[in-house]
C-alpha cells in the first residue's frame, strides 16, 4: 500500500511538472510583451523595462523556465500584475468556494446517480428503467451551464426559493450551504446521467456473476445481495470515472462561478483573462492541475479501500 | 426415504426463436444418505436441472409441468420465493462450477461465511467460531487467520475447498455439486472427491453431484442418471450402469475404456453427429440420429423401460442388451 502510494506521488509529480512545462510554453508563445501589456499603453519605455527586470523577461528562457520551476514548487507562483499580492494567497483564498462547489456537485451526482443507476439495474426493461435511461442521456447532453442558467431562472427568479447569486454570509455556514444548493446542483446533474448509466450497467454485469448465484443458493435475503454482495461492487468503476470526471467538473465550475456570480477559483481565471492578468492565470491553471492530481489519487485510494484484489495488487 | 423426487419434470426456455424445452419428462430420485451422479455431454440440461431445483432459473425459464417433491411431500415447483429462499442454505446448499468466481471478492471469507448463517440464531461470534472449524474440516491452513482473508488470497483448489466448507456448514438434507472439481488437476480433485465423501458421511446427507467425468462418478456415486439433450436416458446405480448399460447412449460414453476415464479427461468421449436442436425436437428418440442401433421403431416416442433394481433407460431397445458387433 505504501510502496503504491509513494509510487503514484512520484507519478503525480511528474505529470504536475509537464503541466509546468506545457504552461510555460504556452505563455511564452503569447505575442506581445508581457509587461507592456501589464503596464498598459501609456507606460514608459523605462517603466516597461523595469518591469521586464523584475519579473526576469531580460533572462535567457531556460533560466526563466527554471526560476518558474522552482518557484512553483516551492509555493512562489509571482505577483498578480494588478495589486501585486502572492498569486498562490489569491488563489488559495478562492480554492475554498470552488472546492466546495465541486465537493456539492460530487454529492449532487453520488446521492441521485447511484440509486438511479441501481434501481434501474434492478427493474431492467420496466417502464422507470426506460424513464431513467431517457433522463441520463438528456442531462448528460445539456451543457451545465444551459443547466446552470435555467435552475437560475426556475429556483432563484421564478420560484425564489433559493438564492440566486453570492456565497452566502462568511461565517454563517447554514446560509453558505443555501447558497451552495443551486450551483453545485447545476455542476453535478449532468453526472447524475453519466453515473446512473455507469453503475446500471456494471449492475446489470454483476448480478450475473457466478458470485451472486452462490449467494442466492444460500438464501441471502435481495436487499442484502443487491447492496452488499452487487452494489458495492458496481460502484468501483464509478469511483475511477469521477477521479478523471474532476477535470469535466472543474469547467463546469467555471460557468456556474460566472452564472452565479459566486466567488471561486473559475470566477478568478475569468476575470484575470479578462484583465490579462497573466501571472494569476498561470497560477490558477497550476493550482487547479494539483487539485485534480490530487483528486485523482484520492479516487485511487478508495478504489483500493473499497476492492480488496486492488489493495493487494498495490 | 427420499430426500429428493423429481417427476416428469419439463422445463422451458424462451428465446427469439420460440421455445427451447431444455428438459424433457426428467425422473429420478436421491434416496437419504446416497450420491446420485449426474453424467452428460456439455449443453444436456444439467445445471438447467439444478437451477429448476433451486427455484433460481433464469428469467425467460420456466417449469412447464412435473414435480420436484423434496423431503417427503412439498412440491417446490409451487412454493413462493420466500419459501424457496428458506430451503436454499440450510435444507439445500450448493456447490457451483466455477471455483474462482464462486466467493464474492470484496467481502472476506469470513464475513460471507458468517453472512450465510443468518438465520441460525447464533451469536456473532459462534458463527465465526462456526466458520473456522468448517474451514480446518477442508484442511484449509491456519483458518483462524484464513477467515480474515479475500477469495483472491486463495488458490482455486482452497476457493473450491472454502465453498465445500460453506455448502457443508449449512448441514443440509441435501447438497448439489454442479462440476465441482472440473477447475482442478488430478490430484486435487481426487483429494477433494474424498474429502466430500468423508464429510458427507459424517453430515449425513445427500450429494447429487454433476460431472462430465465418468471416472469420479463411479468413484464417487451410489446411483447414475445419464441425460442426453434434456433428457433422462438412463438412471440406475452405479454398478448396473457401469456393468451393464441398456441405453445406446451410456453404452457409448462408456466405451472408452473405463481405466483411461480415472485419468484426467475431462471430456466425455465424442460421439458422431450432434444433439438436435431443443427448439425442434424429433417426435421419437431424441438419440436416434446419433445412434448405432437405429430401427424404425425409434421413430416413435421410447418408453422408460424398468430393468428391475430401478435401472431404466429410454430406449425401445432396454430389454435387448447390445452384441458384440465385431468391427
Ligand atoms: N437462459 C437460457 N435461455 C435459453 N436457453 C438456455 C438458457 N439456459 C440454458 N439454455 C439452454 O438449455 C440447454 C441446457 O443448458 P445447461 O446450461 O443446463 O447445460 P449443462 O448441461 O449445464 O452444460 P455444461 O456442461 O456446459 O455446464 C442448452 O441448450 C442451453 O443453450
Ligand atoms: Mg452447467
Amino acid at each position: 500500500m505504501l510502496a503504491y502510494f509513494v509510487k503514484r506521488l512520484g507519478l503525480a509529480v511528474i505529470i504536475v511538472s509537464v503541466a509546468m512545462l506545457m504552461l510555460f510554453c504556452m505563455i511564452y508563445a503569447i505575442p506581445g510583451d508581457p509587461a507592456a501589456v501589464a503596464l498598459g499603453p501609456r507606460a514608459t519605455d523605462a517603466m516597461r523595462e523595469a518591469l521586464r527586470i523584475k519579473m526576469g523577461l531580460d533572462q535567457p528562457i531556460w533560466v526563466q523556465f527554471w526560476n518558474f520551476f522552482t518557484g512553483a514548487w516551492t509555493g512562489d507562483l509571482g505577483r498578480e500584475v494588478l495589486s501585486d499580492r502572492p498569486v498562490l494567497g489569491v488563489v488559495l483564498e478562492q480554492l475554498p468556494f470552488t472546492l466546495a462547489l465541486i465537493a456539492g456537485g460530487i454529492i449532487w451526482s453520488v446521492a441521485l446517480g447511484i440509486p438511479l443507476g441501481c434501481f434501474a439495474a434492478i427493474r431492467r426493461g420496466s417502464l422507470a428503467d426506460r424513464i431513467v435511461g431517457i433522463l441520463s442521456v438528456a442531462v448528460i447532453a445539456v451543457p451545465s451551464f444551459v443547466i446552470a442558467i435555467y435552475a437560475l431562472l426556475i429556483f432563484a427568479v421564478q420560484l425564489r426559493w433559493l438564492p440566486a447569486i453570492g456565497a452566502g454570509e462568511p461565517g454563517d455556514l447554514g446560509d453558505q450551504l443555501f447558497h451552495l444548493i443551486l450551483p453545485s446542483l447545476a455542476v453535478g446533474l449532468g453526472w447524475v446521467g453519466y453515473i446512473a448509466r455507469m453503475v446500471r450497467a456494471s449492475m446489470l454485469e454483476v448480478l450475473e456473476a457466478s458470485h451472486i448465484r452462490t449467494a442466492r443458493a444460500f438464501g441471502l435475503p435481495d436487499r442484502q445481495i443487491t447492496y452488499r454482495y452487487a452494489l458495492t461492487i458496481a460502484v468501483l468503476p464509478t469511483v475511477t470515472l469521477l477521479g478523471v470526471g474532476i477535470g469535466q467538473m472543474l469547467s463546469s465550475a467555471v460557468f456556474a462561478e460566472i452564472v452565479f456570480a459566486r466567488p471561486g477559483v473559475g470566477k478568478l481565471v475569468y476575470d484575470a483573462i479578462l484583465t490579462r492578468n497573466f501571472p494569476l492565470v498561470t497560477g490558477t491553471v497550476l493550482v487547479t492541475t494539483v487539485l485534480f492530481v490530487m483528486l485523482n489519487l484520492v479516487a485511487d485510494l478508495i478504489v483500493g479501500a473499497l476492492d480488496p484484489r486492488v489493495r493487494s495488487s498495490f | 426415504m427420499t430426500v429428493l423426487s423429481i417427476s416428469n419434470l419439463n422445463v422451458v426456455f424462451s428465446t427469439e426463436d420460440g421455445p427451447l424445452h431444455a428438459l424433457k419428462d426428467v425422473s429420478f430420485d436421491v434416496p437419504a444418505n446416497r450420491i446420485v451422479g449426474i453424467v452428460g455431454e456439455s449443453g444436456c440440461g444439467k445445471s438447467t436441472l439444478i437451477n429448476a431445483i433451486l427455484g433460481l432459473l433464469a428469467d425467460n425459464g420456466h417449469i412447464d409441468g412435473g414435480a420436484i417433491r423434496f423431503e417427503g411431500d412439498t412440491d417446490l415447483t409451487t412454493l413462493g420465493p420466500d419459501a424457496m429462499r428458506d430451503l436454499r442454505g440450510p435444507r439445500i446448499a450448493t456447490v457451483f462450477q466455477d471455483p474462482m468466481g464462486a466467493l464474492n471478492p470484496v467481502l472476506s471469507v469470513g464475513a460471507q461465511m458468517v453472512n450465510i448463517q443468518y438465520r441460525s440464531g447464533r451469536s456473532k461470534a459462534e458463527k465465526r467460531a462456526r466458520a473456522v472449524e468448517m474451514l480446518e474440516q477442508v484442511r484449509i491452513p491456519d483458518a483462524a487467520a484464513a477467515i480474515k482473508r479475500y477469495p483472491h488470497e486463495f488458490s482455486g483448489g482452497m476457493k473450491q475447498r472454502i465453498a465445500i466448507a460453506m455448502a457443508l456448514m449449512m448441514e443440509p438434507a441435501l447438497l448439489i455439486a454442479d462440476e465441482p472439481t472440473t477447475a482442478l488437476d488430478a490430484t486435487l480433485e481426487v483429494a477433494t472427491i474424498e474429502m466430500l465423501k468423508d464429510l458427507q458421511q459424517k453430515i449425513g446427507c445427500s450429494i447429487l453431484f454433476i460431472s462430465h467425468h465418468l471416472g469420479v462418478i463411479a468413484e464417487l456415486c451410489d446411483d447414475v442418471v445419464v441425460m442426453y439433450a434434456g433428457e433422462v436416458v438412463e438412471r440406475g446405480t452405479t454398478r448396473a450402469i457401469f456393468n451393464d448399460p441398456r441405453h445406446p447412449y451410456t453404452a457409448r460414453l462408456l466405451e472408452c475404456d473405463p481405466a483411461r476415464q480415472t485419468e484426467r479427461t475431462r471430456n466425455l468421449p465424442t460421439i458422431p453427429g450432434e444433439i438436435p436442436d431443443l427448439r425442434a425436437r424429433p417426435p421419437g428418440c431424441i438419440f436416434a440420429n446419433r445412434c448405432h442401433r437405429r430401427e424404425d421403431v425409434c421413430a416413435r416416442p421410447p418408453p422408460d423401460i424398468q430393468i428391475g433394481g430401478g435401472h431404466a433407460a429410454r430406449c425401445h431397445l432396454a430389454d435387448m442388451p447390445e452384441m458384440e458387433v465385431a468391427p
